[in-house]
């Protein structure tokens, strides 16, 4: 009774489980790399990404331009870190979306039951049935291909499955008798919902929240491939990519640098994600 | 007569099921049939019988945490199940349950400190420290180190969580505290202290006690009075010591005679028992024992017995004594 234990929060354990493995802390260092670059652009990028220069356009690395310049001239490697913070505000954005309303939805569903869940889950298995970057397509191109539309989009994709992952624990968790407790407390049942179920199914919604980063950047960049991401001059991977299509023989990097990156992004994303999964998971947890 | 604190008429909970593809059939399952007590204040009254015979359902469906089919609960006069919004919420401020299973009953995410302050800010009792007083008061009332304040369930045994189980219940200081098997998933040394600490606070807080339980020997030791369940109604009901020492009803015997005896010179051979516990969804006609009794006489399978007062104490539903 003596030594005081502090809890740490599932997360945070399953975090620290999770870096234990190799892969995950690769998959962790692309990310956090990423992600640093996106924040400091203004300060490592070397040249201006939206700065035309017809005469040195086309031009292979070099020091100066390190991965090179496109057919206006500009610096691929200042594109790609401007690039990187489109791909992640959209796709973090999304997420954040979609973990909340999917999250409330799992959990009102699961834990009223009855005839509303069965018809609020059939609502979801429609929603689920669409392949992400067709629903996708379908409302940028009903909205309009802007940043806040992209975000709508790619979070409509993503509710069914974080609705669905919200319900099962919920539904199990309530027939707990601490919920009942709370019932014979007087709680009202927002309040066992939000404070009571919610955190303790926080973690399954964030890792799973982390593998569907992955999905989301990869959408954004089919999304902006087809020209149906943030308008140009603005710099974007999926249109980055298909820039250089145009140019695929005489300067294949144009092509195959964004290509790298939307890889490597989502790759480090999955690693995590994948991580996370292992570590929370019960059946491997004692392993 | 003092007014009771709790009178319980008639309460019944059916649970349909239905079953089947494509035509489902619906069996209606009986859980508590007709069941009336009364419980006066600061008095301890036991529910007991078998497993599966309704008392937990019983207990739950007067606090409403299922909605009874029918009958009549009231709180010190009070409707409960006509009760709404605010009604019932200061209803369920006076009445508490502390359940069987302490490893289910706590909020693995909520410290010790935060699930006993959150009755009292819910309520409006009490916030902020004077909050934080009460509930380091409540811990060292059941025996818990104030340190206890900031940890979570999982630092706990179970014999621990049941006492955070019982603060938890004594946060929004009620007068009755519906016990449902609350020792039975204890090891025995821990049910004794247990125990303890609930006749203590019976004793020290005047606390009325619906006690559930399916082990005679605790009952006897807490309770005033003590109703015997079977098949979703009540058999018998009298004082403890009548009830358990010379029951009267053939099943409230044969549930006796089942538990155990610790002086080896006092036992005896065990008395046969006659089958099983027939399933609630088709309770048998007439008396719902007569299947297993050995008393059976004809008029058994064809009319249920009342409940009579008997001369010995209590009341009896049993064609033997008609």
């Amino acid at each position: 009774m003596s030594a005081t234990v502090s809890q740490p929060s599932p997360l945070r354990r399953a975090a620290q489980r999770a870096l234990a493995n190799p892969t995950t802390t690769l998959g962790a260092v692309i990310v956090l790399l990423i992600v640093l670059g996106a924040v400091f652009a203004p300060f490592i990028t070397p040249h201006d990404p939206t700065e035309q220069d017809i005469i040195s356009r086309l031009q292979a690395p070099s020091a100066d331009y390190w991965l090179g310049t496109d057919q206006f001239g500009r610096d691929i490697f200042s594109r790609l870190l401007y690039g990187a913070r489109i791909s992640l505000v959209v796709s973090l954005g999304a997420i954040a979306v979609s973990i909340v309303i999917g999250g409330i939805i799992g959990m009102v569903s699961g834990y009223v039951g009855g005839k509303f869940d069965l018809i609020v889950m059939q609502a979801m298995d429609v929603l689920l049935s669409f392949p992400s970057l067709i629903l996708g397509l379908i409302v940028v191109a009903l909205l309009g291909p802007e940043l806040v539309n992209l975000v709508i989009a790619i979070a409509l994709t993503a509710i069914a499955p974080f609705a669905r992952i919200a319900r099962a624990p919920t539904m199990a968790l309530k027939e707990r008798a601490f919920v009942e407790a709370g019932h014979a407390l007087g709680y009202s049942h927002t309040r066992i919902i939000f404070l009571h179920i919610l955190p303790n199914i926080l973690s399954e919604l964030m890792v799973m929240g982390s593998l569907w980063m992955a999905t989301a950047v990869r959408v954004e960049a089919s999304l902006s491939f087809i020209g149906l991401g943030v308008k140009p001059p603005t710099p974007t991977w999926g249109g980055m990519t298909r820039d250089g299509f145009e140019n695929i023989l005489d300067a294949p990097w144009l092509a195959i640098f964004p290509g790298v990156a939307i890889l490597l992004l989502v790759l480090g994303l999955n690693m995590v994600g994948d991580g996370l999964r292992d570590a929370t998971d019960p059946k491997l947890r004692n392993e | 007569m003092t007014e009771p604190l709790l009178s319980v008429r008639g309460l019944s909970k059916h649970f349909t099921v239905r079953k089947g593809f494509p035509k489902p059939k619906t069996t209606v399952i009986r859980a508590v049939e007709d069941v009336s007590l009364t419980i006066n204040p600061g008095e301890a009254f036991g529910l007991v019988g078998e497993s599966g015979c309704g008392k937990s359902t019983a207990a739950r469906a007067l606090l409403r945490l299922v909605e009874p089919d029918g009958g009549d609960v009231r709180f010190a006069g009070q409707d409960v199940r006509a009760a709404r919004g605010k009604d019932l919420i200061a209803l369920r401020r006076r009445m508490q349950i502390v359940f069987q299973d302490p490893y289910s009953s706590l909020d693995p995410r909520q410290s010790i400190g935060s699930a006993l302050t959150e009755p009292m800010r819910v309520h409006g009792l009490a916030r902020g420290e004077e909050a934080k007083k009460r509930a380091l008061a409540l811990l060292e009332e059941v025996g818990l180190p104030p340190n206890a304040y900031d940890r979570y369930p999982h630092e706990f045994s179970g014999g621990q969580r049941q006492r955070i189980g019982i603060a938890r219940a004594l946060t929004l200081e009620p007068e009755l505290i519906v016990a449902d098997e609350p020792v039975s998933a204890l090891d025995v040394s821990v049910q004794a202290q247990v125990l303890l600490l609930l006749r203590e606070l019976r004793q020290r807080r005047g606390l009325a006690f619906l006690f559930v339980s399916h082990d005679l020997s605790v009952v006897r030791w807490f309770c005033d009075r003590v109703a015997v369940m079977y098949l979703g109604r009540i058999v018998e009901e009298g004082p403890v010591a009548r009830v358990l020492a010379q029951p009267l009803h053939p099943y409230a015997r044969m549930l006796r005679d089942a538990s155990p005896e610790p002086d080896p010179a006092l036992r005896g051979a065990l008395p046969r028992i006659l089958g099983e516990i027939p399933s609630a969804a088709a309770p048998p006609p007439g008396c719902p024992f007569h299947p297993r009794c050995v008393h059976a006489m004809p008029e058994c399978s064809v009319t249920l017995p009342k409940l009579r007062a008997m001369p010995e104490g209590g009341s009896v539903a049993c064609h033997l004594y008609g």
